[in-house]
């Protein structure tokens, strides 16, 4: 018999009982639906280390690697510690210390940290004003800074934050910074494997992070990266993406313009599409989709036709906070 | 018959087999233009995830299928969308076609079919 912790509640679990069956018991109000682990809607987190192998079944490596698992697949041997929260909201402070533009709409925002963060290439910060207003950035470099954070953020017409990031912030000003968050990363386990990365406007930010992550880790396979956005202005770190190509023979880059005619040097076309008729067998590939919700569900569907596996599928939807709310 | 106490789920492989058929069926019908448009609203993980329950229990294998669920999920389908017969037929053409893919025998094949035709009514809210 082992002991099941979550929260306040101390449930026993029998044994040859699941960990769901233990705390659906004890009424606790688990999400939970098929019980055979297909449909996932009762993962949790161990928080007392890697859980049992047989209870990660079928889930992403990223979220393997972070100890979610299935509740109902879940038969423990010892003690756990469980949570059905995502990583708390811990927030360290932090200050601007660079601040210039990257193209008209995107400001390249650098921030030191108190704390160094363990966070992974490809995941994101909430940032948060010290009146409270908060929203949701990318982490554009790779984790060898620490301590150091890069962001692209891009103005929106009538975005609170935003707006108030380009014309207001300064250098020396204090934000805080969340814990890092979300599923979208680098994982340098499979080094061979292919890698397809897809993004629009600033979901170039964790896409950088990632090719750089992986190229610090040598990645051997194949890394493919289509930049888009409707015109000239809204792309950027086009020299510096080409300076990467130059240097690694794996690395190749896109940078697609979906409005006009694209001039020498540029595709013209949606990247996605692009991607995907350039790429037209993804079996075995890992693909990352970063930037317009839109863009990002169409590719998910196309790269799966095209031979993807979904767990090898990583998207952030970039989606913007209303700027309605006053 | 004795020598043929397998059950259907064990002779077509178990789990491994649903899921080699999962990778080759949801490919299909979100392929096939005769019904993909009713998909285009729904995440393709989640919807995955649906389509191997729903194999797992036409393989025979450990389901809790309710008509009730499946009543509700293809509710405004048929409301809305006009979700009829034309559209379950071509369903199930994917399966065979899924399943002659797998090399799997006839018998065994009839077997899935009947399991999947028996959820017609309840799919298409009748």
């Amino acid at each position: 018999m082992s002991t099941i912790q979550l929260d306040e509640h101390k449930v026993d679990c029998q044994h040859g009982e699941s960990v769901l069956d233990a705390l659906l018991r004890e009424d606790i109000d688990i999400p939970h639906a098929c019980r055979e682990g297909v449909c996932q809607s009762c993962m949790m987190r161990s928080l007392d280390g890697a859980p049992p192998a047989a209870a990660q079944k079928g889930l992403k490596d990223v979220l393997k690697h972070q100890n979610h698992f299935l509740a109902c697949l879940c038969y423990p041997e010892t003690d756990l510690k469980v949570s059905l929260d995502s990583p708390e909201d811990f927030y360290t402070e932090a200050s601007v210390i660079g601040k210039k533009l990257l193209n008209p709409e995107t400001l390249l925002l650098t921030l030191h940290c108190q704390q160094p963060l363990d966070f992974y290439a490809g995941q994101f910060v909430n940032l948060k004003r010290d009146d409270g207003l908060t929203r949701s950035y990318s982490i554009a470099n790779n984790r060898i800074h620490s301590q150091t954070l890069i962001f692209h953020i891009r103005r929106l017409s009538g975005g609170r934050f935003s707006e108030w990031a380009h014309r207001e912030l300064n250098i020396g000003d204090k934000l805080h910074v969340s814990d890092p968050q979300g599923f979208c990363y680098y994982l340098p386990n499979h080094p061979e494997q292919n890698l397809l990365l897809i993004g629009t406007g600033s979901g170039l930010a964790p896409l950088a992070g990632i090719i750089s992550e992986a190229l610090h880790h040598s990645h051997g396979g194949e890394i493919h990266l289509f930049h888009g956005s409707r015109e000239l202005d809204g792309l950027y770190w086009i020299e510096e993406m080409q300076q990467l190509t130059q240097q690694y023979s794996n690395f190749h880059y896109t940078a697609c313009l979906s409005q006009g005619d694209a001039p020498e040097g540029f595709a013209s076309g949606r990247a996605n599409d692009l991607a995907m008729r350039t790429l037209q067998n993804l079996k075995g590939w890992r693909v990352y989709l970063c930037g317009h919700p839109d863009m990002v569900n169409q590719s998910k569907r196309q790269a799966y036709l095209q031979g993807a596996n979904l767990q090898d599928i990583y998207a952030d939807a970039f989606h913007v906070a209303s700027s309605t709310l006053a | 018959m004795s020598e043929n106490t397998a059950s259907l789920y064990d002779q077509l492989g178990g789990e491994a087999a649903v899921n080699a058929a999962v990778d080759i069926f949801y490919r299909k019908v979100l392929s096939d233009h005769r019904i993909n448009r009713f998909f285009d609203n729904t995440d393709i993980e989640k919807q995955a995830a649906k389509q191997k329950s729903f194999l797992t229990m036409a393989f025979g294998g450990p389901n809790n299928y309710t008509g009730t669920d499946m009543r509700q999920a293809h509710e405004h389908l048929v409301k809305k969308l006009g979700l009829d017969d034309s559209h379950f037929d071509a369903v199930m053409e994917d399966l065979t076609d899924t399943l002659l893919e797998l090399n799997v025998p006839q018998n065994l094949i009839d077997q899935v079919a009947a399991i999947a035709e028996s959820t017609r009514n309840d799919v298409l809210n009748r």
